[in-house]
């Protein structure tokens, strides 16, 4: 018995965003049909993979994420230099310290870290402000600036500060990452208006809030699934690669922080898995670019999107 | 997927006879495609219209059931490929191997590691599902010990893992009365291992490697009248499992495929731990009905049945969580009072970020319908008379010597009227929960 090929015919394709000089350059999106779905003809890009690295030692980090690290922790530059060790596909650095109540930099001051971490390492660089809108709308055009040919890709913009954040990286050749709340009708409007200054949609990232695993998971599932789907049916304004968070919010959660326990197992492979398991379900939904905190959850994932792959 | 009123039409004599009670048959097929009539209403119909007309009122994929009473697992009886379509339906039954090559003590102390693989959510408790005992020594007689042994050791219904009849039928004549899972039957031993099936009554995994080998067997089983199957292609690793599941999946449902009208059953046996547990998270979002994985670490089990929770739920309602007191560690008499709405999602953030603050605490999560503070809040479903109440109704007051609330920044037009009616102290907390720790640290003492 011959059994038939049931095929959907996708006529769209997300955009190609390309972040980083070359020969370093990645690419996210792209895709012609489901991820890692042969079965419809069609192409899916491989997910790229960040590491994140803080501007200051973070706080109330787990044993298991602060033992991975050891002592880079209080060093942007060499941390990020360890990521890429690390088979980091780029490096996110995150401006914890632009935030108000937690030292309260200047965008200066910011301007001089990222330049710094840009100059250390070849890979491309994603740069997280604070998410406190109007901080962001002053540090980030500051920041563009500083980073200058390097083709980044620049956040969090939101409804309330993409105009500025848009700006900034439209001047200094970046892209930008569209920030909205697990709400796919104002995620597609932040890109129609981000569109309309004339910002060519190869150089958006969609961050659409995602929760991690055991907490909103299913929420960010069905929406990056729907966005997916979307774009693939040919919705322009839903054909901007997906980026997710994924460190930030899984190490958030007692599940991965909590220490060795009887119920719930040995903290290590707790938290990296739980890290993992958040980006593994993530990207079988359709996101395209996952920024971890945990060098193992990152290499655990592109083990498995190896085996996806094909590979 | 059910036919359009146009198809059913086709199907029917074309008439307008009016024996069935409609001014034509065009107006019947709409009722029948809107489920509000059926084709034993009409007389005349064809036996093509009630060979095909019967067969797209089945489910696309049966309903299969593993387990008695309480432990019954129901799998099958889905209708969609993507969860946001719809919903899932039926949760992928996890199941954690057992060897019969183990030895005595080493089968009691795995199985004491299976029984412990629950976990507390909530008031909720979620766990694995199957305890599969696998052939592995190829002796029936030792096959047969571990199943009894695993059965007084286990009140998890057993999965039956092996090819030989006799190993099979030995075992089931000690657990057939807890209906477990069988599984397999090949091209080689179908016939004797359906009549067994049938004979006591307990569903049937069915393994061949390819789709069509796979079609194929389950027809030819289905013909000796067995149908409570479980379908595996032999794919093995991740990539050919995705793409097996979702043609079996898309044949069933858009094409109403009988041969692959049955859950599925998969096996995470990867030879890396961690992959095995993010191959088993693709194959619980992807299809798989049945998913058997050999680790019992609970560090690997609860992420795993923790997103087999998650991608199950329904998609079309927000989940509300009751609203009550809830305790984050063990709160005083000083400690501090959130508030909050009852969607799960909201609850779970604020929950999550107190929890990362280290200080115990009470949330009252006033009952909004499952909204988020700011669409509550939009559409008139937190008012300070509602939160005036749930403060009296919930019985905080007696909890706590204070009279302080921590309102979410959202609401804070609100502070002066609930201060005003409650006659608690309002305190205007972040509009982000994951700014609570700070808010404490300057707000709390």
């Amino acid at each position: 018995m011959g059994v038939e090929l049931v095929q959907e015919r996708w006529k769209g394709k997300l955009y190609a965003l390309t972040i980083g000089r070359e020969p370093y350059q990645v690419v996210a999106g792209g895709d012609s049909t489901l991820p890692f779905l042969d079965l419809d003809g069609g192409s899916y890009t491989r997910p790229v993979s960040a590491l994140t690295v803080f501007d200051r030692r973070p706080e109330n980090w787990p044993d298991t994420l602060t033992g991975a690290w050891g002592d880079v922790l209080d060093n942007p530059v060499q941390w990020a230099r360890k990521c890429v060790e690390l088979g980091a596909d780029a490096v996110a650095l995150k401006l914890v310290s632009a935030h108000p109540e937690q030292g309260d930099r200047s965008p200066q001051e910011c301007a001089a870290t990222v330049k710094a971490v840009a100059e250390a390492v070849d890979q491309p660089l994603i740069v997280l402000g604070c998410a406190v809108n109007e901080k962001d709308a002053a540090v980030l055009p500051v920041v563009s600036e500083a980073l200058n040919g390097y083709n980044c890709l620049i956040g969090q913009a939101t409804s309330e500060n993409y105009k500025t954040v848009v700006a900034g990286c439209l001047a200094h050749g970046h892209s930008v990452i569209a920030t909205s709340p697990l709400d796919i009708n104002l995620a597609k409007q932040l890109n129609i208006l981000m569109t309309d200054m004339n910002l060519p949609p190869d150089r958006i990232a969609m961050d659409l809030s995602i929760g991690p695993l055991g907490y909103g998971i299913e929420y960010a599932y069905s929406i990056i699934e729907r966005k997916r789907t979307g774009a693939l049916l040919g919705d322009r304004m839903l054909a901007m690669p997906v980026i997710c968070l994924v460190g930030e919010e899984a190490w958030k959660v007692k599940e991965a922080q909590r220490a060795d326990d009887l119920e719930w197992g040995a903290d290590e492979p707790r938290g990296i898995l739980w890290e993992a398991v958040t980006a593994v379900a993530l990207a079988q939904a359709g996101a395209s670019i996952f920024v971890f905190y945990h060098p193992e959850a990152l290499r655990q994932f592109n083990t498995q999107i190896d085996a996806l792959m094909g590979k | 997927m059910a036919l359009n009123g146009l198809a059913i039409y086709k199907l029917l004599p074309k008439t307008n006879c009016k024996d069935c009670g409609q001014a034509t048959c065009l107006a019947f097929a709409m009722q029948m495609a809107a489920g509000k009539a059926s084709l034993d209403a009409c007389p005349h119909a064809s036996d093509e219209a009630k060979e095909t007309l019967g067969a797209a009122s089945e489910p696309a994929i049966a309903l299969v059931e593993i387990g008695t009473g309480e432990k019954v697992v129901k799998l099958g009886n889905e209708t969609v490929l993507f969860r946001h379509d719809k919903r899932f339906v039926h949760p992928t039954a996890i199941g954690i191997l057992v060897s019969d090559r183990l030895d005595d003590a080493a089968v009691e102390a795995r199985v004491q590691s299976i029984n412990g693989l629950f976990f507390d959510r909530l008031g909720e408790t979620y766990g694995v599902d199957l305890v599969a005992v696998r052939n592995d020594s190829s002796d029936a007689a030792r096959f047969v010990e571990v199943v009894r042994k695993v059965a007084e050791l286990s009140p998890l219904t057993p999965a039956l893992l092996s090819e030989d009849p006799v190993a099979l039928r030995g075992a089931l004549e000690v657990v057939a009365g807890r209906k477990p899972l069988v599984y397999g039957a090949h091209p080689g031993n179908y016939e004797a291992l359906t009549a067994l099936a049938k004979e006591f009554a307990v569903p049937l995994g069915v393994r061949v490697d390819g789709l069509d080998e796979l079609a194929e067997l389950a027809e030819k089983i289905a013909k000796l009248g067995h149908k409570q199957l479980l379908l595996d292609s032999g794919a093995r690793d991740v990539k050919r499992v995705l793409a097996d599941q979702t043609l079996i999946r898309r044949l069933a449902i858009m094409k109403r495929f009988r041969p692959f009208g049955y859950p599925t059953i998969c096996f995470a046996d990867n030879r890396d731990g961690a992959q095995r547990v993010l191959d088993s998270v693709v194959y619980a979002a992807k299809y798989a009905g049945v998913l058997i994985i050999d680790r019992v670490d609970p560090a690997e089990i609860l992420p795993l049945i923790t997103w087999r929770l998650n991608v199950y739920t329904d998609p079309q309602k927000p989940i509300a969580i009751e609203a009550k007191v809830y305790e984050v560690g063990t709160p005083g008499r000083d400690a501090p009072v959130f508030l909050t709405t009852n969607f799960s999602l909201t609850y779970y953030c604020v929950m999550g970020d107190i929890e990362s603050a280290r200080t115990p605490a009470y949330i009252l999560p006033v009952d909004t319908d499952g909204t988020s503070v700011l669409t509550a809040w939009a559409a008139g479903k937190v008012t300070p008379e509602k939160i005036k109440t749930f403060l009296e109704t919930s019985g905080i007051g007696d909890r706590v010597d204070h009279r302080r609330l921590i309102i979410p920044g959202g609401l804070a037009v609100m502070t002066a009227k609930l201060k005003e009616i409650t006659g608690w102290d309002i305190l205007v907390g972040p509009r982000e929960s994951s700014v609570i720790s700070a808010f404490l640290r300057d707000n709390w003492q």
